[in-house]
């Protein structure tokens, strides 16, 4: 298809004739606070509307204003949406990063800029598209402040002709935004126009690239993973929410606050059926969260790093007094302050294991917005079967860009309130003791203050099966035992492992959270690229299911592919896992703090397979 | 002028349940131990008040005097935490469920040391807890080290000299926010137990720093913990009698040196002026008494601060009548028409 407002001129190399079609990725190097949000979103979007599978990263500083940022688009057709490694077409509009992104650049690769840069003579092996951004600026903003704001607008009108995306789905999507700031709108559509017209007019198309309606995005939403997260706790009917501001973790409780605030009032008297609490810290959020999971709430908090960090006293306390607590980690690069803005799967080790003395929680590992969703409602029904602290780790890649997905299921099964103490049980059972496994399954009934049943001394301390204080080597030893068993109980009850096994393949992948999306690319690269055939194991949990192990054996060598330095997760299997088996792991490790991309991990598999 | 409702051993309070029902299990804490004595007065104030045990969550950190709520209340739930962290322990469960009556027990290590910033934000909040304080000026159960709130130049029983100014639980919760504020000792059973009955009546943070001398490490000559010590500098800025709201009687007293404060369940709290310029609804008037009698030397004690229309916490969030922890799941997952709005907002 032939956008209608592409001049003839620039008709025969456009859309119709690009090589690649709907198979780029687009980096936009901006300041941040420069406005440049609009002008991205706008780029997502009307490819999201053009039926095109898109993605959208944001790169950014841990800064509010005035320090470089990037946000790279992925558009691809046969979905593989995560971050490509070579950057196919660069928006250069950044002065102080100018010169170093267009020297990283791929050769062929397309950039467009500013002549003032003094960048668009630096390579011969560029396509460069030269664009007098001030001079088409001025001629629609008389206002200097203004003009910069709208600056970035122009670029999509050029891309918009560049690679044939319809200038009419950008008009949508930036009514979209800009909908109810008619003036900001009608300047932001000038821009547009003018970058486009000039575009038409004085380039001529010398790169491959193209974009082109399809139809693989009909009734898809576009949602970041923290407000996916924060729909599975307003749908699960969280009550308590306590937490402290940090990036990028901050996004899930304030959108869960604006759900709350829209969907949560009593109908009849317009109060609140829930309680939001900024704590002092991560400390307190998580101490918030205990206590009203031991008074019977749905409690939740959300984190990243250093709240879990902090919060390791209180998980060992929820662990070992046997209280509920949903808890998100929203990882970024650690350890310490680290790199705040940037993402990885640093905390999986110590999650797993957070606290002093023994201890072992459940993590649920989402790897895309409708399982932030899914495993959001699922974990508040896992804490309160288990009577126990369960954590989402989902990552800053997830939780703060921008993701396709289907819309959300309504949640069809029932809160799970888990083993609470009924007066039939207490007449039915000899004798109720708060920690005695009656069931076999480690796990047993509670009561809640007011409920008129025995009251329950609740402590951190040594208690033996009936919840009184114990300093005693057997009841020590028989509590900690049911809670081993407890933790058996989880194997079985937390999300399992999603497995494609191919036939004949000898090569296995395991991968967890946002490391699919690499992991999903290496694989037909290495087929295509290669012939070579893998079977893949996305772990959705941990504790492991027996399938993690049918997997590895069923497989000569088996890939574990993470976002940290020290394959934290191939040392958990490693820990845990028959050492037979393990033996046949390699690990794969990324940690860059740029999501993981598919090329980097074809390259680490065929240096094992394919030595020189 | 005494508390009207002492009630002799034996009978029953107003929901005929005998003391005995409000006791908890054997101390393990020292013979003498002045924090004995205000777990006795806490089983006298919940009887005499007729509160339903199972009303009440008790709610503690660790130390010594966190040891305590095992010693009262049995028929109560209660939660022994971490070190330091009872006020957001506490905050969680009385949000989760509003119709419980909160007592927390913390001591100045637990309050001024490690849990300061909890103290601080609970104060802020005005969270509906009775916070008792069990002050000893030391650490007892890591045998004896100094707290934040020993005062300077206070000595040790291994002769350690505290030579940094001491942190005023009560000074600080008054200008936190913090809608009663009261000091006592736990070798005044009058005193306490007015304090502690007006306390169970009031909606919002009480805050209740005990003087609770520890005889085994802080009970000697040059410690200003000892019970000679706190017995000889115990300055009553006003007495204290409290009329429940059960108790129709009439208590005369003479509106100029007395104050009555009408608290939120209906019980009147009569307090009579002893120091001139004791003003406990006036809190610059509270802040400067605590300052003249610190500089003095003095413990100021009695109810130091109090506004009983001060709104907690709970009133603040707003939250419906019923305890959130008890909202069925059709008040708290909303329709598929909702998901269905935010599903097309989204598309």
């Amino acid at each position: 298809m032939i956008p209608s407002d592409v001049a003839p001129s620039m008709a025969p190399a456009a859309a119709r004739d690009a090589l690649i079609l709907n198979d780029c990725s687009i980096q936009v190097a901006t300041v941040n606070g420069s406005g440049s949000q609009t002008a991205n979103l706008v780029l997502i979007r009307s490819i999201f509307q053009m039926g095109v599978p898109v993605s959208g990263k944001n790169l950014f500083p841990s800064n509010i204003a005035g320090l470089p940022t990037w946000y790279t688009i992925r558009a691809n057709a046969r979905g593989f949406i995560g971050r490509k490694k070579e950057i196919d077409v660069l928006v250069a509009m950044n002065p102080e990063t100018a010169r170093d992104d267009v020297l990283a650049l791929p050769p062929g690769a397309v950039t467009l800029c500013d002549e003032s840069l003094g960048v668009h003579d630096l390579r011969d092996d560029l396509v460069t598209y030269v664009v007098p951004f001030d001079a088409l600026v001025a001629s629609i903003a008389p206002d200097a402040r203004l003009r910069r704001l709208v600056r970035n607008m122009v670029y999509d009108g050029v891309l918009s002709t560049l690679l044939g995306i319809e200038r009419d789905e950008m008009r949508r999507a930036l009514e979209r935004q800009l909908g109810r700031k008619p003036r900001a709108l009608e300047l932001n559509l000038r821009a547009l126009d003018a970058g486009a017209e000039f575009a038409q007019a004085s380039l001529v198309k010398r790169d491959p690239y193209g974009i082109r309606r399809m139809d693989a995005t009909a009734g898809k939403i576009l949602i970041e993973g923290n407000a996916a997260a924060a729909l599975g706790c307003l749908m699960a009917g969280v009550t308590v929410v306590a937490w402290y501001p940090i990036t990028p973790s901050s996004s899930l409780c304030e959108t869960l606050i604006d759900y709350l605030e829209t969907y949560r009032r009593d109908a009849s008297t317009g109060k609140a059926t829930y309680a939001v609490v900024q704590a002092e810290d991560e400390i307190a959020a998580l101490g918030m969260v205990i206590g009203a999971g031991w008074a019977g709430a749905r409690a939740m908090t959300s984190t990243s790093g250093p709240g879990i960090s902090l919060m390791a006293e209180f998980t060992g306390l929820g662990y070992y007094a046997e209280v509920p607590a949903v808890i998100f980690d929203v990882q970024r690069v650690g350890p310490s302050t680290g790199l705040p803005t940037r993402t990885a799967q640093g905390d999986i080790a110590s999650a797993a294991g957070l606290s002093h003395g023994d201890a072992r929680h459940p993590l649920l590992l989402p790897h895309s917005v409708e399982e932030c969703y899914a495993f959001a409602i699922r974990a508040f029904d896992l804490a309160e079967r288990l009577q126990t602290p369960v954590f989402v780790l989902s990552d800053l890649d997830l939780g703060m860009n921008t993701w396709m997905a289907d819309p959300f299921p309504y949640p069809e099964v029932p809160q799970d309130r888990g083993k609470v103490l009924t007066r039939d049980d207490l007449a039915r059972l000899d004798g109720w003791g708060r920690y005695k496994d009656v069931d076999g399954d480690g796990i047993a009934r509670r009561t809640r203050p007011l409920d008129g049943l025995p009251p329950t001394f609740t402590r951190g301390s040594g208690h033996n099966e009936m919840g009184g204080y114990s300093e005693k080597p057997d009841d020590y030893v028989r509590n900690v035992d049911r809670l081993s068993r407890k933790f058996e109980t989880a194997r079985g009850l937390v999300p399992a492992p999603e497995v494609d096994t191919v036939e004949g393949a000898a090569l296995g992948i395991i991968a967890f959270g946002t490391s699919h999306w690499g992991v999903a690319e290496s694989r037909d690269q290495l087929a295509r690229e290669r012939g070579i055939a893998t079977s893949y194991l996305r772990l959705r949990a941990y504790p492991f299911a027996d399938a993690v192990e049918a997997f590895i054996a069923a497989h000569a060598r088996v890939y574990v592919v993470e976002q940290n330095r020290d394959g934290q997760l191939f040392g958990l299997m490693r820990a845990e896992l028959d050492p037979a088996l393990t033996a046949r792991l390699r690990s794969v490790r990324h940690y860059n703090g740029l999501p993981l991309d598919a090329r980097t991990v074809t390259d680490v598999i065929l240096s094992h397979e394919e030595p020189r | 002028m005494g508390t009207p409702s002492s009630t002799p051993g034996g009978k029953t309070n107003r929901l005929g349940l005998a003391i005995q029902t409000y006791r908890g299990s054997k101390t393990t804490l020292c013979a003498g131990c002045g924090h004995n004595a205000i777990s006795e007065r806490i089983v006298d104030a919940f009887f005499e008040m007729g509160v339903e045990p199972a009303q009440v969550a008790k709610f503690s950190g660790i130390g010594c005097s966190s040891k305590s709520p095992a010693y009262f209340l049995a028929g109560s739930h209660g939660f022994n935490a971490v070190h330091g962290r009872m006020p957001s322990i506490a905050t969680g469960a009385l949000l989760a469920n509003r119709r419980l009556l909160g007592i927390g027990v913390s001591g100045d290590g637990d309050t001024g040391a490690i849990g300061i910033g909890q103290f601080v934000h609970l104060m802020r909040r005005n969270v509906p807890l009775i916070y008792i304080i069990e002050d000893n000026g030391c650490y007892g159960l890591t045998k004896g080290q100094l707290s934040p709130t020993a005062d300077l130049g206070s000595v040790l029983k291994n002769g350690v000299v505290s030579d940094l100014p001491p942190l005023d639980t009560c000074t600080l919760a008054i200008e936190l926010g913090a809608s009663f504020v009261a000091r006592s000792f736990s070798g005044d059973k009058k005193q306490l137990l007015a304090i502690l009955k007006a306390a169970i009546s009031h909606r919002g943070t009480c805050l209740i720093d005990v003087l609770s001398p520890c005889v085994t490490f802080n009970d000697h000559e040059g410690s200003t913990r000892s019970y000679a010590y706190v017995k000889d500098h115990d300055e009553p800025v006003g007495d204290v009698s409290f009329v429940p709201f059960f108790d129709d009687i009439t208590v005369e007293y003479d509106a100029g040196t007395t104050a009555e404060v009408r608290m939120h369940d209906g019980s009147r709290l009569l307090l009579h002026k002893l120091a001139a310029d004791y003003e406990p609804t006036d809190r610059a008037q509270s802040l400067a008494l605590l300052r003249d009698y610190a500089t003095r030397g003095e413990f100021a004690t009695g109810i130091l601060y109090i506004d009983p229309a001060a709104p907690s916490f709970v009133d603040l969030l707003g939250l419906v009548d019923d305890p959130l922890a008890d909202l069925p799941q059709a008040r708290t997952r909303p329709g598929r028409e909702v998901l269905e709005t935010i599903m097309a907002s989204l598309r």
